[in-house]
């Protein structure tokens, strides 16, 4: 007999196997260009429209110093949240999780993977916009990057762990509708293209997308820090949405 | 083992072990069980009642352990489907130690051609064979097969088997579901017949055919013959004039004896015919007719079986010890 199907079986290192689904994550996400175009097109109308244009009030006299920080936050919304949580749910039902729960790739080896391929993308995507912005006439503050990627990283672990929660919950048309809704919902009252509903500091709590946006206002657009109250809020929200996304976590 | 989905028992105290480099065969209908019984082995849910080990490990508590040896292909759907063959079948490749050589695969399973082709773009029958490479890619020692010619053409139903005999002759244990009787009667070393979540019988198709012991003697004679005392032991038809069937337990001495009754009777014989039963008619007989109502398995025994040691009774599934 030629035995070529004689049994070796074994995982390959760890580190191979996940830098393999990343390469699988990423080549699938770059094969849907519509969706990837959606999720910067949205947020480049905004900038563009918002920024340049009086066709909505925002507060301050610098119009693209409140709008860019707020559409780098909408992006990583979009990606992180909206993106993943509709791509997660159409992988449920066609059964690509349960194939690869029953292989070698471990569930905190694809959970890994898909974060690190949504961050990837992320960078990718808030570069891009960033150097429209640039291009437009928005003058950030570089000595206040590091903080502003701090909180950036903290949304989307919490964007990350309510798409894989509610993807793990909802039947995929269910997760697709709920997704598009709060991503529409977040878009009006999260501060983007006008102010935010005043709510006071409870407000950071109630919209991680306007906490996150005027983050980044605050630190790229005039060189303060990070209110203490949004730390604490996506701080939060990212500890109890990813804590609650592993447990919940099913593969079919 | 036993598995419920709310008030329904799809897998009601079945027993078996698969032996290492062995084929098994679960054998029946629709909605028999044979998929519940395979989901807890794969560690996609526990089971309700008994247990399961596979290789010596718990499939959902030592899952991380288990699946770099097992080669799993569901039955159906599980791959992305904007990716293409040759990409599938290249990340799974990647996640093994010494996998198997992708092209050699592709190959053998005749989908070279279609290695830039995307999954949802492949026939039911291509998307099979590709899943089959994918569970074969990592060489595991243990396969679990739901329905894996289901969809496929007689071509590549052919290479299918004449691969799954090349797994057993390495040395790779198989699991297979199928209900296809001349699938399971071509690969199986043991055929577990099961019928609404019970085991309705198990031995090999050789003893399965035998044990049903109902093989069947045609004989051409001149019609309107009467059997007498001499065929006490026999059934005898003659379901069309001067075409007798004539069954019972029949060995050599019992067909020379049953052609010198003809004989006795002055007939003239023109043709003589032996009909060995299949894995068909014993399943037939088997899966066809009233559900069994509220019966342990345990208590069922059809008539014919042969015991083949420790399958009816117990609660456990072992797959290759």
């Amino acid at each position: 007999m030629s035995g070529v199907f004689a049994p070796a079986p074994g995982r390959a290192s760890m580190r191979s196997v996940v830098a393999s689904q990343i390469r699988m994550e990423l080549t699938l996400t770059a094969r849907r260009g519509e969706a990837v175009v959606l999720a910067m097109g949205v947020p480049l109308l905004v900038l563009l429209g918002a920024g340049l244009t009086e066709v909505t009030n925002v507060p301050g006299d610098d119009r693209l110093a409140f709008v860019v920080p707020g559409v780098l936050a909408l992006t990583v919304m979009s990606t992180a949240f909206t993106g993943q949580a509709i791509t997660t749910g159409y992988e449920r039902s066609y059964g690509v999780l349960k194939r690869l729960g029953a292989s070698p790739l471990t569930r905190p080896g694809l959970l890994f993977a898909k974060t690190a391929a949504v961050l990837g993308l992320i960078v990718v995507q808030l570069i891009a916009l960033a150097a429209v912005g640039l291009a437009v006439g928005w003058r950030p503050h570089f000595e206040a990057v590091l903080p502003a990627l701090g909180i950036t990283v903290l949304a989307t672990a919490a964007y990350s762990g309510l798409a894989l929660l509610m993807a793990s919950l909802l039947r995929p048309e269910a997760t697709t509708g709920a997704a598009t809704l709060i991503y529409v919902l977040m878009l009006a009252a999260g501060g983007i293209m006008f102010a935010a509903p005043d709510l006071g500091t409870w407000g950071w709590f109630v919209l991680p997308l306007a906490a996150h946006a005027e983050a980044l206002r605050e630190t790229l657009s005039y060189g303060r820090s990070v209110p203490t109250a949004i730390w604490l809020s996506l701080g939060a929200w990212a500890l109890v949405l990813v804590t609650a996304a592993a447990r919940k976590f099913r593969w079919e | 083992m036993v598995v419920r989905y709310g008030d329904t028992t799809a897998v009601d105290g079945v027993s078996l072990t698969v032996s290492r480099g062995r084929v098994l065969s679960l054998l029946g209908h629709n909605g028999a069980g044979k998929t519940s019984l395979l989901q807890v082995c794969e560690g996609f849910r526990r089971a309700d009642g008994g247990t399961a080990r596979v290789l010596g490990l718990d499939p959902v508590d030592d899952h991380d352990a288990l699946m770099p040896r097992l080669g799993i292909m569901l039955q159906s759907g599980g791959v992305y489907p904007w990716a293409t063959a040759g990409e599938i079948l290249r990340l799974f490749a990647s996640f093994a130690a010494t996998p198997l050589d992708v092209d050699m695969l592709l190959d053998r399973l005749g989908l070279r051609k279609f290695e830039r082709t995307r999954w949802r773009r492949l026939s039911g029958g291509e998307q099979q064979r590709l899943s089959l490479a994918v569970a074969l890619v990592g060489r595991p020692e243990l396969v679990f097969l739901d329905e894996p010619t289901a969809g496929m053409d007689t071509e590549a139903r052919h290479t299918t088997w004449r691969l799954i005999e090349e797994l057993r002759a390495d040395g790779v244990s198989v699991l297979l579901t199928t209900h296809l009787l001349d699938e399971a009667e071509r690969l199986a070393d043991e055929v577990v017949i099961m019928r609404s979540g019970v085991v309705a019988a198990t031995g090999t198709p050789a003893e399965l055919t035998a044990a049903a012991g109902i093989d069947l003697l045609e004989v051409r004679a001149d019609p309107g013959l009467v059997p007498d005392g001499r065929l006490a032991d026999l059934k005898v038809t003659e379901a069309t004039p001067g075409g007798y069937a004539i069954a019972g337990a029949l060995d050599a001495a019992v067909i020379s004896d049953v052609l010198g009754w003809f004989a006795a009777k002055d007939a003239q014989v023109t043709a003589v015919n032996t009909r060995r039963r299949t894995l068909e008619d014993v399943y037939l007989a088997l899966t066809t007719g009233e559900k069994p109502t509220g019966e342990r398995p345990t208590g069922e025994k059809p008539t014919g079986e042969k015991p083949t040691g420790g399958n009816t009774t117990g609660e456990k599934a072992k797959v290759a010890r």
